[in-house]
């Protein structure tokens, strides 16, 4: 019955060999945003959310959180052969926000350079080929980026957590990796919970429909699949991390997996910063080697409306604590905080323009 | 705005690479191709640091086209660590956090945007150091 197809492995071992983080300082409290629509009455999803200033956007949050990633790497930018970039807010519909991190970081010309889309999970989906780029050998090493600067319809439920920020992962061979990945798995099907058409300025969603046939059914799909395939249960585990629309959702479908508050608390981090979008597995995942120890075993799971999820199984090697101080941890990008009130929001997010 | 101006600072811009000058040693930046010191041919590149400190600064209030969004904005010039002077625009920092030989690092930013439709300018702009273990 096993069907090891289903997946993905490369000819050669790849790990991680760099990441890094980004989250602007700005911070609006979810309270702040339900003040302005709902005289503060009702609950919130998250205590506040990370908005990126008036000049940041995906392109100059890339290239910082590219920097710590080769800090972390200690390689030649001149060897990564793909810098690509997923997210759902690339500042130009038409230009890549890839050449402009790759020609920030030093390593133009002899390179890949794309932008990769499918909601909030299109920074995995450039991980799961970047595996099978450097896993066939065709690259050394490849750059792979989850960020966005995401937007919610003024009022909104959406714009209480709509945030800024995301992470960038630098893939190579495994035998310089301070995280080995050993095997990733993908659940795909055409589901339509949310989406932006092409002159929108704000997403719409199907409203609950966004949670079991949508969010639990493909984590749960692909986190399922990739264990029964390893042969794994939530106790081969030390930390696990999931896409974090809410607080809520990522607990939950955790606890439906076997896992403890323990397991997923340190890669938790949207009531913190919020819905980072394509940023949020991968963010969580930068906490979690921030504080991961060698031969500690990982789980990933993505989630990208539309719908899809890829999963990740992680072994952290001796590496790790060797480059881990080498660039701010996550958790230092989330203490540098700025509060700042729904006008000032308003501003910073360009929202006077609302049509 | 001339895109082609843009973009043939934009090495310069996005990551600080200026020259060396293989005579004597000093660092150029903006890059000159000739040593302001010894005078000698300098065309080797030479990536800064992107550390320095705060030499002067001001703050604008009224900002010309392109800017105005920003506005109030501060700009300094910025003692990189290898000895230049750069003018640039500081961000992730409140205008009173402000001083003279304030620690500074390099990020890269929008530094305008030509309109709805015209093209975004990326480039340096200074903060003050935000993390202890600060790139070496
Ligand atoms: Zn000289």
């Amino acid at each position: 019955m096993t069907d090891f197809n289903k997946l993905m492995k490369p000819d050669r071992p790849v790990g991680i060999v760099g990441y890094g983080a980004y989250v602007p300082r700005f911070r609006i409290p979810a309270k702040e945003i339900s003040q302005m629509w709902t005289n503060g009455v009702g609950g919130v999803p998250i205590q506040e959310k990370a908005v990126n200033g008036l000049d940041e956007d995906v392109a100059t949050m890339s290239v910082e959180a590219a920097r710590n990633a080769l800090l972390r790497g200690q390689v030649d930018p001149q060897d990564i052969r793909a810098v690509w970039v997923g997210s759902e807010s690339h500042p130009y519909a038409v230009k890549p926000t890839s050449t402009i991190v790759a020609e920030a970081i030093g390593a133009v010309p002899n390179t890949l350079a794309a932008d990769w889309e499918f909601a909030c999970k299109a920074g995995t989906e450039a991980m799961q080929a970047g595996i099978g780029f450097v896993g066939s050998g065709m690259a050394r090493y490849a750059l792979t980026i989850g960020m966005d600067t995401a937007q919610g319809r003024p009022g909104d439920a959406l714009e209480y957590t709509a945030a800024a920020g995301g992470a960038a992962i630098l893939l190579g061979p495994a035998d310089e990796a301070v995280a080995i990945i050993n095997a990733s798995y993908s659940f795909v099907t055409d589901t339509p919970d949310f989406w932006r058409r092409a002159h929108a300025e704000y997403p719409s969603h199907g409203d609950r429909f966004t949670g079991e046939p949508a969010y639990f059914k493909h984590i749960l799909g692909a986190a399922e699949a990739l264990m029964s395939e390893m042969g794994t249960t939530a106790a081969d585990y030390d930390w696990a991390v999931f896409h974090q629309p809410n607080a809520k959702f990522p607990e939950r479908v955790g606890k439906q997996l076997g896992f403890s508050m323990e397991q997923i608390k340190p890669g938790l981090l949207s009531p913190r910063i919020g819905n980072t979008y394509s940023g949020s597995s991968m963010i969580g995942l930068t906490a979690i080697l921030d504080v991961a120890e060698p031969g500690d075993r990982i789980l990933m799971v993505s989630y990208g409306s539309g719908s899809g999820s890829d999963a990740f199984d992680l072994t952290v090697t001796d590496k790790l604590p060797e480059v881990r101080a080498n660039a701010p941890t996550t958790e230092a990008y989330i203490a540098r905080r700025k509060e700042i009130n729904y006008a000032t929001y308003t501003r910073y997010r360009d929202k006077l323009k609302m049509s | 705005m001339e895109v082609s101006r843009h973009w043939r600072l934009q090495e310069q811009r996005y990551k600080l690479v200026g020259e060396t000058c293989d005579n004597c040693g000093v660092k150029l930046f903006p890059p000159r191709d000739v040593c302001l010191e010894c005078a000698a041919p300098a065309k080797e590149l030479y990536t800064f640091t992107g550390l320095g400190e705060v030499y002067s600064y001001t703050t604008i209030y009224d900002a010309p086209a392109g800017f105005e969004q920003q506005a109030p904005y501060s700009v300094a010039l910025v003692k990189l660590e290898e000895g230049p002077i750069v003018t640039a625009q500081l961000t992730d920092m409140d205008e009173d956090e402000m001083y003279i030989g304030m620690p500074v690092e390099m990020v890269t930013r929008k530094l305008r945007t030509d309109g709805d439709e015209g093209m975004i300018v990326y480039g340096y702009k200074f903060r003050p150091v935000q993390f202890e273990m600060a790139v070496k």
